[in-house]
């Protein structure tokens, strides 16, 4: 019996790391995404920066797709 | 490419691209060969397997504790050195900090309870590491109160520079008062308490935690250097319009 509820503890312990690293991964990644659109739409708009390159990859990616 | 060469955002950019995709895949297999070994790891005489708790447990404690030592490094670099990515650093490595704390906190209730019988007691360490983690949310709310980059910069290592005094107080608190949390174990004169075959799992798991904070410092960082860009750009965008 007091085995069992310690393995729960360790369980849920385990399941607690998997969520708060797991949230924190996918929290960067979504970041990542949503930035690089934003950049990719307003340099489509012909927005640049004038000291970073005219076109970044994202931009190049997504005029591919509209061609 | 020397390490000055990173200062400028578009060179680290270029760095994290390619650093970030092989950096987690070994992050990814640290954990793997990391929690292979916690659960081959014998049971402690005392805690029985409780114990396989600790690898999480303290890993995230000094990466919680890192992720502020972080910040305040990077807060001498904005108020001192006017470092390009200091205030950048400092921002990404706010809500990874904070997130390795509350793992510290979780994790640490979790195992108090069958050890101590209790999930939460106000004793110096636990107290000192919550307020580490009010710190943190403390810090991240600041960012995003001022909109301004470069001032919100300042504020945050102002508070930084402060909160740091935590630091030491959660390291030594368990010297100093008398607290229900055990003293140090791995970290001590004397050396460790820790018998080798729990204490080189608990290494190997906390060079697992090490890489992966590094790598997503690294993609934090990335996020938020274009985050500026197009801030740039839609400021650009509005002056056009008007």
């Amino acid at each position: 019996m007091e085995t069992t509820a310690h393995l729960n503890f360790i369980a849920a312990s385990y399941a607690a790391a998997v969520i708060i690293i797991g949230a924190l991964v996918a929290w960067i990644s979504l970041d990542y995404r949503a930035q690089r659109r934003a950049l990719a739409d307003l340099e489509l708009q012909g927005f640049t920066r004038g000291s970073g390159p005219a076109r970044t990859e994202a931009v190049k990616e997504a005029a591919k797709e509209q061609a | 490419m020397a390490l000055t060469d990173l200062a400028n955002p578009a060179r680290f950019l270029k760095f994290a691209n390619s650093t970030i995709p092989w950096l987690s895949g070994v992050a990814v297999l640290a954990f793997a060969f990391g929690v292979d070994q916690a659960m081959i790891a014998p049971d402690d005489y005392q805690q029985g397997a409780t114990v396989k708790i600790m690898f999480l447990h303290v890993p995230s404690a000094w990466l919680g504790m890192l992720g502020w030592g972080v910040m305040t490094v990077a807060a001498f670099g904005t108020l001192v050195w006017r470092h390009p990515l200091a205030d950048v650093a400092a921002k990404a490595a706010a809500p990874i900090g904070a997130a390795f704390t509350l793992l510290c906190l979780v994790t640490g209730s979790l195992w108090g309870r069958p050890e101590w019988g209790t999930y939460w007691v106000w004793d110096a360490r636990l107290t000192s590491e919550l307020v580490l983690l009010l710190l943190y949310l403390g810090v991240i709310a600041l960012w995003r109160t001022v909109d301004d980059p470069s001032r919100a910069a300042r504020a945050a290592a102002i508070l930084t520079l402060v909160g740091a005094i935590d630091l030491p107080i959660i390291k030594f608190s368990v010297d100093w008062w008398n607290t229900l949390h055990q003293g140090a174990s791995v970290f001590r004169l004397g050396g460790s308490t820790i018998d080798p075959t729990i204490l080189i799992p608990l290494f190997i798991m906390a060079g697992a935690f090490t890489l992966l904070f590094a790598t997503l410092l690294l993609a934090a960082m990335r996020n938020e250097i274009l985050r500026r860009r197009v801030r740039t750009l839609y400021l650009l965008q509005a002056s056009a319009a008007s």
